[in-house]
C-alpha cells in the first residue's frame, strides 16, 4: 500500500483510454505515439494492446490527446507546502493544486514546517491533510536533526519505518561535520536519502544576493558562491568516508557542479538537483529589476557563468533532477525592503514550462532528458523505480498531457498557489500543461482548473 | 512636480549630466542666499517636509532641516531606532500616515539599500534619499561635486581619489557616478577586503577605463587633483575586514607627508564624521588644502536646490 495514495474511500475511477499522444517515457525506453489504458489506478496496457483491451471493457472513458505529449507525472523532490504552521502562505490543499496545474503528481514536502516535521506524529498529520484535501501525492520529508536545530539526530529509524524516505534540514544545512557524518552512517542503515542544503553560514552571513558586479552596484550584501561549494566539498569528503549516499538540494554555482562532476567520476554515491530559476535566470535579472524581492532566493541567483554551468550539468548528467524549491511567501514577507524580504519563490506552476521553453525548445536537452530530470530520476531516488516516473504497464497511472507548442504568459493572479511571489510574472513561455492525471483520475484540466 | 521633472531623488546613477548641472547651478544661486543677513526664500511656503531617519545622523539631518527651513517649508524631524520598524510594511504604513498630513517631500535615511526606491514606488510624495544602506547618498555626492566645481571651476578632467571602505560606502557610490557623469576619472583605494578589484566592473560598462582600483594610498594620490577620505567604521573589525586600527592607519591614513605625493593644491574632502588619526591626520583635516568645512556649508545650498527643483512651484523659482 502506498502511504501517499490519494482519494481514499472514493469509488474507483472508470477505465480510461488515452489515444493520439506522443508518449515520452525514457525509463521504459519509449518515445512515440501510443495509446495508454488505465485500470484500477495503474497503467494496464499500452499501444495496440490497450486499444484491444479497451474494446472489451465496459464503460471506458476515452480521451483524445492528438498533438500532445504524454509524460509520466512529474516528481518534485523539493516543495515547501508550509503546513503545518504557515497556512497563510500555502496549505497542503493549495500547494497540491498548484502541483497538479504544473503537471506534478508527487511532491516531497519539506520538513521546515512549524513545528518542524521531525516525528512520526507530524508526518502522519501531513499525510492526513494530504488525504483530506490534497489532489496529488505527498511524501513528507523529515528533519535530519531534532527540531532542525542541528544539535541531535532526529529519530531517523522510526521515521524510516513509518515510510519516510527523504531526510533534510533544508533551509539550513547540517553545519556540524561530526553530526553530518553520523547522520550519513546511521541513515544508510535504513536506505534513506539525505538531502543537504549547502550553505556555509559564515560565508553567506548577511548576504542577500550573489556577490558580484550587481551586488556591488546595488549596495546589497554579497553572498559568495563559495558558501555553497565549500559545503558541497565537505559533504563529498564525508560521503566518501562513510560510503553513504548524499543528495544536494538546489545547486546553483559552477564551482559546486565541478565538484559533483568530479565526485561522480570517482564513483561516489552522490546525486544533485537544481531549480528552474537557476537555469532560467541569473543575477542579471536583479540588475534589470533592482531590489525586486521576487528575485531573492536561497541560494541566490548566480552569475551568467553559473547559469550556463547549470545548463551544462543538466546536459551531461552532473545534475540528476530538476526540483522546484517551491517557496510561497505573502506580501508581508515580500512587499518590503530587499534586505528584509524572505528568501524563496514559487515554482510548481512554471517548472515544466520553463524546462520546455529554456532547455528543450532551443535544443539544450531532448524531451526525453527533460522527463528523466523531472520525473524518472527523482522517482528512482525515492525508491519508486518502475512505480512512478514511468508509464510502463503496472506503474501508477500518474501522468500529464502537455502541448509543447502552446505559448502562454505567466500570470500569478491565476495561480492555484495561495502566494504570488515569482520573478516570471509576465514572461511568455512555450509549452503548457493541458491535463494531469493522478491514480487514474483527472485532477487538472487547462481552462477548467482543478477537477475535484 | 518641480522643474527637475522628477518626483524623487533616489540616486546619481539615474541622473543625466545635464540634470546634475542644473542642480549645481541652482545650488550656486542658493549659496548666495546663505550669505545674506536674512537667509529665507518663500519657495516651499506651505509645503510639508519630513525628515525620517532610521539611522543616527547629525549633519545630514541638520543640513536638510536648515535647507527646508530656508525655503520656508514646514519641517518635521522624526528619528526612529531601526528596531521599531522591522518590516517594510510598517515603513510603508508610517509613510502613508504622513501622506495623510499632506506630505510634500519625505527625506529618508535607512540602513537598507533600495529602501528609498521602495518607498518612492508606493508614495505620491517626493522622496529624497538621504542614504540607503550601502547604496547611494546622492545629496552628499552632489555637494562633493559642487565643492569640486567651486574649487576647480569644472569637474571634467579631474583625477579624484576615493580612499577607505569603498565596499560599504553609499557616499563613494554616489561620488563615483557623479564624477564619471561629469567627466572626471576616479581611483578607488583601500585594502582588498574593503575595496575589492571587482568594484571597477560596476562602472566599466558605462565608463570604460575611467575607474581604477589600487591598494596603495601612494599610488592613488599620485597626480590626484582631489581626494575624498571615507570614514572607517570600527564594526568592520568584527567581520575580519582589517586587523586593527593601528595597521589601517599605517597604510591608509592621509597624512601631510602622503598628501605631498598628490598634485600641488590637491583638495582634501571627507564626508564626516572624521576619525582623526585613523583615516585622516588632524594636520590634513585642518590644513590649507582641506575643504571639509566648506563641504558642510555647501551641503545646505545643494539640499535647498534639490528640494526646490523637486517640489518648488515654477513661479517661485
Amino acid at each position: 500500500m502506498n502511504p501517499d495514495a490519494p482519494f481514499p474511500g472514493r469509488a474507483e475511477a472508470a477505465p480510461l483510454l488515452i489515444t493520439g499522444a506522443r508518449l515520452i517515457d525514457p525509463a521504459a525506453g519509449v518515445d512515440g505515439a501510443m495509446a495508454l489504458l488505465v485500470e484500477g489506478g495503474r497503467v494496464a496496457a499500452l499501444g495496440p494492446g490497450a486499444e484491444r483491451r479497451a474494446a472489451e471493457l465496459p464503460g471506458v472513458e476515452r480521451h483524445d490527446a492528438a498533438g500532445l505529449w504524454m509524460l509520466p507525472g512529474l516528481v518534485d523532490l523539493h516543495v515547501h507546502l508550509r503546513e503545518p504552521g504557515q497556512e497563510g502562505k500555502e496549505t497542503i490543499a493549495s500547494g497540491t493544486r498548484a502541483a497538479a496545474a504544473g503537471g506534478i503528481t508527487t511532491v516531497v514536502a519539506m520538513p521546515n514546517t512549524l513545528p518542524a516535521t521531525d516525528s512520526v506524529a507530524i508526518v502522519e498529520l501531513v499525510r492526513a491533510k494530504a488525504r483530506e484535501g490534497g489532489v496529488v501525492r505527498v511524501l513528507p520529508a523529515a528533519a535530519v536533526t531534532k527540531a532542525r536545530q542541528g544539535a541531535e539526530l532526529a529519530e531517523i529509524g522510526e521515521l524510516a519505518r513509518a515510510g519516510v524516505v527523504v531526510f533534510t534540514d533544508d533551509g539550513d544545512g547540517v553545519a556540524n561535520a561530526e553530526l553530518m557524518r553520523r547522520a550519513l552512517e546511521y541513515g544508510a542503515m535504513f536506505g534513506v536519502l539525505l538531502v543537504e542544503h549547502c550553505e556555509d553560514k559564515a560565508l553567506s552571513a548577511g548576504g542577500v544576493m550573489n556577490e558580484g558586479t550587481v551586488s556591488l552596484r546595488l549596495g546589497l550584501r554579497g553572498w559568495p558562491k563559495a558558501a555553497e561549494a565549500s559545503y558541497v566539498a565537505r559533504d563529498l569528503v564525508l560521503a566518501e568516508a562513510t560510503g553513504a549516499r548524499v543528495h544536494f538540494a538546489h545547486l546553483s554555482g559552477r564551482a559546486s557542479l565541478d565538484l559533483v562532476r568530479a565526485a561522480k567520476a570517482k564513483g561516489l554515491r552522490v546525486t544533485a538537483e537544481t531549480a528552474p530559476h537557476y537555469f532560467a535566470l541569473s543575477e542579471a535579472w536583479l540588475a534589470e529589476h533592482p531590489y525586486d524581492t521576487a528575485g531573492k532566493m536561497n541560494p541566490p541567483l548566480g552569475s551568467e557563468e553559473d547559469r550556463l554551468a547549470v545548463v551544462q550539468a543538466l546536459r551531461d548528467g552532473t545534475l540528476d533532477c530538476i526540483a522546484t524549491d517551491h517557496a510561497p511567501h505573502g506580501g508581508l514577507d515580500k512587499n518590503v525592503e530587499f534586505d528584509q524580504a524572505a528568501f524563496g519563490i514559487l515554482g510548481l506552476e512554471t517548472s515544466l514550462a520553463l524546462t520546455l521553453d529554456v532547455l528543450v525548445r532551443p535544443g539544450r536537452i531532448t524531451p526525453a532528458r527533460a522527463v528523466e530530470l523531472l520525473s524518472a530520476k527523482p522517482a528512482e531516488l525515492l525508491g519508486l523505480k518502475g512505480v512512478r516516473g514511468t508509464l510502463a504497464v503496472g506503474a501508477d497511472a500518474d501522468l500529464c498531457l502537455v502541448d509543447p507548442e502552446e505559448a502562454w504568459t505567466v500570470d500569478p493572479e491565476r495561480f492555484q498557489s495561495l502566494s504570488r511571489n515569482t520573478p516570471f510574472a509576465g514572461r511568455t513561455l512555450t509549452g503548457r500543461v493541458k491535463r494531469t492525471l493522478v491514480a487514474g483520475r483527472w485532477v487538472y484540466a487547462d481552462g477548467r482548473g482543478i477537477l475535484d | 512636480m518641480g522643474t527637475l521633472g522628477r518626483k524623487d531623488l533616489l540616486d546619481l546613477e539615474g541622473l543625466t549630466a545635464e540634470e546634475i548641472g542644473m542642480i549645481l547651478d541652482e545650488a550656486e544661486a542658493f549659496r548666495e542666499v546663505g550669505l545674506r543677513p536674512v537667509k529665507k526664500v518663500p519657495a516651499l511656503r506651505g509645503r510639508t517636509v519630513i525628515n525620517l531617519f532610521f539611522e543616527p545622523s547629525t549633519r545630514t539631518a541638520t543640513s536638510f532641516h536648515l535647507a527646508a527651513q530656508r525655503l520656508s517649508a514646514d519641517v518635521l524631524d522624526i528619528k526612529v531606532g531601526d528596531s521599531s520598524v522591522k518590516k517594510g510594511e510598517t515603513l510603508l504604513d508610517t509613510v502613508a500616515t504622513f501622506e495623510a498630513m499632506d506630505l510634500g517631500v519625505l527625506i529618508l535615511r535607512t540602513a537598507h539599500s533600495g529602501s528609498a526606491a521602495f518607498v518612492a514606488r508606493h508614495s505620491r510624495a517626493s522622496i529624497v534619499n538621504a542614504g540607503d544602506g550601502m547604496h547611494e547618498h546622492p545629496t552628499q555626492g552632489l555637494l562633493d561635486l559642487f565643492t569640486l566645481r567651486r574649487r576647480f571651476g569644472r569637474v571634467e578632467g579631474l583625477e579624484v581619489a576615493i580612499v577607505g571602505d569603498v565596499l560599504h560606502s553609499r557616499v563613494a557610490r554616489s561620488d563615483v557616478w557623479g564624477l564619471l557623469k561629469l567627466g572626471a576619472r576616479v581611483r578607488l583605494c583601500g585594502p582588498a577586503t574593503l575595496c575589492p578589484q571587482a568594484l571597477a566592473a560596476v562602472w566599466e560598462g558605462a565608463f570604460p577605463g575611467r575607474v581604477r582600483v589600487v591598494h596603495e594610498l601612494e599610488a592613488a594620490l599620485e597626480g590626484a587633483d582631489a581626494v575624498q577620505v571615507l570614514r572607517i567604521q570600527l564594526e568592520r573589525l568584527q567581520r575580519f575586514l582589517f586587523p586593527s586600527t593601528r595597521e589601517y592607519s599605517r597604510h591608509y591614513c592621509l597624512t601631510s607627508a602622503r598628501l605631498r605625493g598628490a598634485k600641488p593644491g590637491c583638495l582634501v574632502m571627507h564626508p564626516g564624521p572624521m576619525n582623526r588619526g585613523l583615516e585622516i591626520s588632524g594636520g590634513v583635516a585642518d590644513g590649507p588644502q582641506s575643504a571639509i568645512r566648506g563641504q558642510v556649508a555647501n551641503g545646505v545650498a545643494v539640499r535647498m536646490a534639490v528640494l526646490h527643483l523637486l517640489a518648488g512651484s515654477e513661479e517661485a523659482a
